[in-house]
């Protein structure tokens, strides 16, 4: 047993430092290997950021309400009175100005994209003061807040970089009227920060929405409150609502995308990773093909087949591996953090994201390049081991 | 003819490392061309989308709603040809993966409007008889395996209905065809007279208008005209073409074109190391055989249209079974179920995948074709 391990050893050892003699080939599998990863990684990124954005949207305790039927807010209404009914729940949580539930008008305006120039639909949500004390994170880093009742807005960061003319001292047209955009805030990268915040008074008579709403944000008190507060509601013969926790709804409104881009992500990933198995294959044939009488040679010596196969098999593993951890490093240092936008389906609104290059993707990245490596390894070296030692020996 | 039968057996030399690096070059092409379906189907509609035609909306916003009075006001503007509204209707029919486009329109107005919609005169009538029906396109159609007759019920989001019920009940009557290959055949119109009477709320208002002009030269010029025809009204208006609207819609969504370019450049960047190796490979271990082919009289060039030829051999058939691979996954069918309204391999891209061909030929064997040329017999021999 410990013959067989020292031979692994210095085969291996062997076959690994001769790598630099076959550098050309070795560098096209490493190189195309890192090609695929930090494409898989990249487009991936993109799926794992619009999930980050919804997902760091929703406050533990939180919960939604809805229209019944509605999938989103976009499609949902709420009367002001459902307003009063549905702030005055068991299971919400309290502070001094009482009940803490925002009744929220959310509409849509066209606003350019900075990157294109053509319009997007920005996401303008009327909101009373609780909005905040239902956003834990919400923070104005940039102006100061808007005056309740005048027609002034502040925008989430987000939005303010990735569409035109939202930066504090510019206003948005509505209709004939000019808001100016006083103040910036974030939200700890939720979805909110994509969005454009007016007071829901000002905003009400300027979409003719009446005295109504579109969702009412509720904090609870405890996450267990939400079956009261939900059963509670959805028994009251007064409303005719749909209640969800945060996370629920923000997770349905990624799905779409999530979805497809993962998807197509992955056929991606898979037709490339299948292009990369080929190249792998050849520089290993190559090396194979180039050792061959050095191989018959240890194999004449005694060294037996099973430390010939492991030898290619680490030479291959390694340059995938080194070519994994090259593609995943690009990508991260190309992608992680960078911001985009895209709309989102669900509530036919603009979101803004950053491209989310983490470890699971980095982790899982490599873990496909040493499949690819191991593919690409293992058949040459079969090949290598089987070759009888006289025949081998004779070759040029 | 002797350079075809050297080239054939220079690539029959190895026969592994040939058929390795021709799958190699496939699964690039194969890639390419699903990745350029894909980008199709992103953008379209934009190259379909009519050069005659403006798309004019509510300039604040697509979600808020422009007066039925327009139209004739619309019409009336020098250059108009024609005015037609469409509204969003925007139901879910079973669950909300099945989506598509259902918009109330008036019948006479859309086989006038569009004539890419091909409609048998039987169904026109069938449509134009049943207040409850409505034109489907074929693809719709064969994606939930519909059929002339059904009922197909359609919960609304956004309008419900005058007796307080979300559930709409539509008469599949009639089908479309596309009269071309980009055709969207996934929308699902339904009659503006029935939907403006059922709806609980907003007789009379519409989403957008559709308007047809008489000399497409002239379309930023009649945009504008009805644009200050509506100005400093409570509803102002958006007019463009309907290709910059269109692209403005795929804009949306993110920048599809970059994506995919961005992933063709590592594709084919990979590729070409592969391929480029290949070829280098097979220059290196050959010296001596070129070198014997230069003393018995072929030229410097010749020996470096023989690898040139090598490498364009291999790429060209690696490339053309990938892009022929690719023309029959995309023909299976999109893989997000439906969600793409058209899905297929654009002829132009053939043709540009066709070029990238010899393009990649000819980087990948430049190099060691190069070498090749310059190779001195003696030196060589003596390797």
């Amino acid at each position: 047993m410990f013959n067989w391990i020292s031979q692994v050893v210095s085969v291996t050892r062997f076959s690994i430092l001769s790598l630099p003699q076959r550098k050309g080939s070795s560098a096209a599998a490493l190189l195309g290997i890192a090609g695929v990863v930090a494409v898989m990684v990249g487009v991936l990124s993109i799926a794992q950021g619009v999930l980050k954005t919804m997902q760091s949207s929703a406050g533990d305790n939180n919960a939604i309400v809805l229209r019944s039927g509605a999938d989103s807010e976009m499609m949902s209404g709420l009367g002001g009175d459902d307003a009063r009914i549905i702030a005055e729940a068991p299971g919400i949580a309290r502070d001094a100005s009482g009940a803490i539930a925002s009744p929220e008008l959310f509409v849509i305006i066209n606003m350019p994209m900075q990157s294109t120039g053509t319009d997007a639909n920005v996401p303008l949500r009327g909101v009373q003061a609780s909005a905040m004390t239902v956003r834990e994170s919400f923070k104005l880093i940039e102006g100061r807040m808007f005056e309740w009742g005048l027609n002034e807005v502040i925008v989430g960061k987000g939005a303010r970089d990735q569409f035109a003319g939202l930066s504090v001292g510019s206003s948005i047209e509505v209709g004939q009227e000019k808001w100016p955009v006083v103040g910036v805030f974030e939200a700890d990268g939720g979805l909110s920060e994509s969005e454009i915040w007016v007071d829901a008074a000002v905003l009400q008579p300027a979409y003719r929405r009446g005295n109504s709403y579109q969702a009412v944000y509720a904090k609870l008190n405890t996450r267990e409150s939400f079956d009261e507060f939900k059963d509670s509601l959805t028994s009251d013969p007064r409303l005719n609502v749909k209640v969800m926790r945060e996370s629920e709804y923000y997770d349905s409104q990624s799905t779409t995308v999530y979805n497809l881009i993962t998807g197509l992500g992955t056929i991606i990933a898979i037709i490339m990773g299948l292009g990369a198995v080929f190249g792998a294959l050849n520089t290993m044939y190559t090396a194979v093909s180039s050792r061959t009488r050095e191989i018959a040679t240890l194999r004449a010596l005694g060294f037996r087949s099973g430390p010939v196969v492991i030898s290619v098999v680490s030479e291959s593993l390694l340059l995938a591996f080194v070519g994994g951890l090259i593609g995943a490093a690009l990508a991260w240092l190309a992608f992680d953090g960078y911001r985009a936008a895209t709309l989102n389906w669900a509530s036919f609104s603009a979101i803004t994201f950053a491209f989310d290059v983490n470890i699971k993707l980095l982790a899982q990245g490599i873990i496909f390049a040493m499949l690819i490596g191991l593919v690409g390894g293992l058949f040459p070296a079969i090949r290598a081991a089987r070759q009888p030692v006289a025949q081998a020996l004779r070759e040029l | 003819m002797k350079y075809f039968y050297l080239i054939f057996s220079s690539l029959k030399r190895k026969k592994l490392r040939t058929g390795l690096t021709i799958l190699s070059i496939m699964v690039a092409f194969i890639l390419f061309g699903y990745l350029t379906a894909i980008r199709q189907a992103f953008d379209a509609g934009v190259e379909v989308a009519g050069a005659d035609r403006l798309i004019v909306r509510h300039k604040v916003s697509l979600i808020q709603l422009l007066p039925q009075s327009y139209e004739a006001k619309i019409e009336r503007i020098d250059g108009v040809d024609n005015a037609t509204h469409s509204t969003w209707f925007g139901g879910v029919y079973q669950e909300p993966k099945n989506f598509f486009a259902q918009m109330p329109i008036v019948p006479e107005e859309l086989f006038d409007m569009y004539p890419e919609f091909v409609i048998s005169d039987e169904h026109k009538a069938a449509w134009l008889e049943t207040r409850s029906g409505v034109l489907v396109g074929r693809g719709l159609m064969d994606r939930f395996d519909w059929k002339l007759g059904d009922r197909i019920p359609i919960n609304a989001t956004i309008w419900g209905k005058k007796d307080g019920g979300r559930t709409w009940e539509f008469d599949l009557v009639a089908v479309y065809d596309g009269a071309e290959k980009g055709t969207d055949t996934s929308q699902f119109f339904i009659r503006y007279d029935f939907f403006d009477e059922t709806r609980a709320n907003g007789q009379g208002l519409v989403g957008w208008y559709t308007v047809r002009i008489s000399d497409p030269e002239r379309a930023a010029e009649v945009a504008a005209a009805i644009d200050a025809e509506f100005a400093n009204s409570a509803q102002e208006t958006k007019a463009e073409p309907e290709g910059a609207f269109i692209q403005g819609f795929a804009n949306q969504i993110g920048n599809i074109g970059f994506i995919i370019m961005s992933i063709m450049s590592a594709v084919f960047f990979t590729i070409l190391l592969v391929a480029g190796n290949t070829m280098a490979y097979t220059v290196r271990e050959r010296t001596n055989e070129l070198a014997v082919l230069k003393a018995i009289g072929f030229t410097d060039r010749g020996v470096l249209g023989l690898v040139l030829g090598e490498s364009l051999a291999l790429t060209l058939v690696g490339g053309v079974l990938g892009l022929g691979l690719a023309w029959l996954l995309v023909s299976m069918g999109d893989p997000t179920d439906g969600s793409f309204p058209v899905f297929y391999l654009p002829t132009y891209d053939l043709f540009l995948g066709l070029v990238l061909i010899v393009a990649m030929a000819f980087i990948a064997g430049i190099v060691p074709a190069l070498q090749a040329q310059k190779l001195q017999i003696a030196d060589a021999l003596r390797r």
